[in-house]
């Protein structure tokens, strides 16, 4: 095994191809325990194949990805739905299921692992609730019924319902009004501080980098190309990362 | 295991004091709720009761949302129970669900006579409903086809080709193929009948009766409304719930035409080409099976046959398809266009788009039998 540091993934060497169009080659990046990490990239570089790969849906070429110190290829499948119970998914339209109501929705994950009284179930939906800005009332909605921020923060809601160490959040806030976005920052920093969450987010809005994320990667070229602070990153010859972060919107942002 | 979380009682003075410890997470929830329900029952014992959480390993939302859950059970009019020791970082976990209020009520409907008889009255008046809007489907295709011919080049060749490639040249094979054992199966079972009788060359009449009248168009139908039927109700019912057809309208063009048209074209040009073709099969088949069966050769099949069908038995069988198509098609974009937003909609509509395009496809073959019998054809 490797030498025990806190890295709650570990991706080492990993390259997915589509057709003969490679998307990540060779890509390394750890994730600590208890971070944020911020994951920016161009567009259409692959920053939402890398998250799925890592919770297994894209399949690799080659490589090795560690998520709480399982291999996850090597993991039988037992193994691996502990793991995939210790881990939230907030995808990037949502996902909700479109037949279940808000309240079946958050409750899913739980009626199927843990064997806990429908008092509580529905006591821990209006927590879940509460905790992502929502009022109870909505409980009741059908997904198709709801605003496209509230989709995202019902789906924050689901990924969160089995109060996991590790979150996935692919855009949580695009689509949100700015404030509502600065809000969804805010939440992810106090679950990240409350909870002791480790939060992988993919994003594209600077506002989070600057608030809500210790630690940011790039992607580039199917790598990453830097990683570290945003004083890191502003102090980057890169290209495009000068263009990112010292742009007329990231100097908007910071001032 | 170690971490299990406890509540030890111990009673200091005039006051009990909780103590929380271990771990107080989802994983526990099970053994949680039953502890909060024991503890629950101390309500009113002592004057003065709090909570002391010092010793908690780890805490997430179950855990607090139970700490707070007991803290408000205990707490009465003349005494508030109160949380001790908790930590900084806990402090704002336990504040977040401080403003957790009660959930609100499912509202169930409770299985009842009259609201099964309630039930039964609104179907029975939804196939009103139905009917009309298989009606408002006709006109406004009708509409459209009637605009279609007034502005030619509104009409969209390149679609309806596609769609006639989905529903009739990809369909040919498995069309030909059913038709086909369907004909050998008649013609088999023909013979093993009439043989008693010592008639088995009229299996021959029967065959061509049936397969060019009946059965080769209204099995061919069938298939058609399983197939493609089904096929048109999923993909307009999935573009209604992408809000694809609301855009189309946004941007100026009318969803019928668009999208309906050509696909009731293509349907409507398709089922006589494939119902022609299954009827040739199914006599194929059938011919096969009494020369190799039943011993009829050949040239005896075709001379009876030519003796025993007329012209008036194909061109019934081929009126009819065009008809069966409209009624399929038109069945199929109703249920289409009437798909909500989920997922467990698109999947009822597209099963009512077949079970409901092979029902009237049978009625309309009933109708056709009784026009037929009153013209004499």
């Amino acid at each position: 095994m490797a030498e025990q540091d806190d890295a709650i993934i570990r991706v080492r060497d990993i390259t997915v191809q589509f057709g003969s169009t490679r998307v990540l080659d060779g890509l390394d990046l750890d994730v600590k325990r208890g971070e944020i990490l911020g994951f920016v990239g161009p567009s259409g570089a692959g920053k939402s194949v890398l998250t799925r790969t890592i919770i297994g849906l894209v399949p690799k070429v080659s490589g090795r990805i560690e998520v709480f110190g399982v291999d996850l290829d090597a993991a039988s499948s037992a193994q691996r739905r502990a793991v995939e119970r210790r881990w939230g998914i907030l995808f990037q339209q949502g996902a909700l299921f479109s037949s279940l109501t808000v309240r079946q929705n958050i409750q899913f994950p739980a009626r199927e692992y843990l064997r806990v009284s429908q008092r509580l179930l529905d006591e821990i939906m209006v927590a879940k609730l509460v905790m992502v800005g929502l009022k109870p009332e909505v409980a009741d909605r059908y997904p198709s019924e709801l605003s496209g921020g509230m989709i995202k923060r019902v789906a924050l809601a689901r990924a969160l319902a089995l109060d996991p160490e590790l979150v996935f959040l692919d855009e949580p806030t695009s689509g949100l009004d700015p404030i509502g976005a600065g809000d969804f920052d805010e939440l992810v920093r106090t679950l990240q501080r409350t909870l002791g969450l480790t939060v992988f987010m993919v994003t594209h809005d600077l506002d989070s980098l600057y608030t809500a994320c210790d630690r940011i990667a790039v992607l580039g070229n199917g790598k990453i190309i830097a990683a570290g602070s945003i004083a890191d990153m502003k102090a980057s010859q890169h290209p495009w990362l000068q263009q990112y972060f010292n742009g007329k919107r990231a100097r908007a942002v910071v001032a | 295991m170690s971490g299990d979380p406890t509540l030890e009682r111990i009673a200091q003075g005039e006051g009990l004091a909780l103590c929380a410890a271990g771990n107080w997470t989802a994983r526990f929830a099970p053994a949680l709720e039953r502890i909060v329900s024991d503890a629950e029952k101390l309500r009113g014992s002592r004057p003065h009761i709090f909570i002391d959480v010092s010793q908690v390993a780890s805490l997430d939302t179950f855990g607090a949302w139970l700490i707070e859950r007991l803290r408000r059970s205990l707490s009465d009019a003349s005494a508030e129970a109160e949380i001790a020791g908790l930590s900084a970082n806990y402090s704002s976990l336990v504040d977040e669900v401080r403003r957790v209020g009660p959930a609100p009520r499912v509202v169930s409907d409770r299985l009842s006579i009259t609201g099964m008889l309630e039930q039964i009255g609104r179907t029975v008046a939804g196939v009103s409903g139905t009917i009309i809007g298989l009606v408002d489907m006709l006109g406004a295709v009708l509409a459209a086809a009637g605009n279609v011919l007034i502005h030619p080049r509104s009409f969209r060749l390149t679609s309806t080709v596609h769609h006639l490639e989905q529903v009739c040249w990809r369909a040919v094979p498995i069309v030909v193929l059913i038709t086909f054992l369907i004909g050998c199966i008649i013609s088999q079972q023909g013979i093993f009948h009439f043989r008693r009788f010592g008639a088995d060359i009229f299996v021959v009449d029967m065959l061509g009766v049936l397969v060019l009248r009946e059965i080769g168009v209204l099995l061919v139908a069938i298939m058609v409304a399983g197939r493609s039927g089904s096929a048109y109700t999923a993909e307009l019912g999935s573009m209604k719930m992408r809000e694809e057809i609301d855009a189309l309208r946004t941007m100026g063009f009318d969803p019928i035409e668009v999208l309906i048209l050509p696909r009731m074209l293509a349907l409507v040009l398709a089922l006589p080409i494939l119902a022609f073709l299954g009827a040739m099969a199914a006599l194929y088949g059938g011919g096969l099976v009494a020369w190799l069966y039943g011993g009829v050769d050949p040239e005896a099949f075709l001379l009876r046959l030519r003796d025993a069908i007329s012209i008036d038995h194909f061109i019934v069988g081929m009126v009819k398809a065009p008809v069966m198509a409209a009624v399929i098609g038109i069945v199929a974009c109703v249920e289409g266009l009437a798909v909500q937003g989920s997922a467990e909609s698109l999947g009822q509509h597209t099963t009512a788009s077949v079970v409901k395009g092979i029902f009237f496809v049978i009625v309309m073959d009933g109708v056709f039998a009784i026009f037929f019998a009153s013209i004499g054809m």
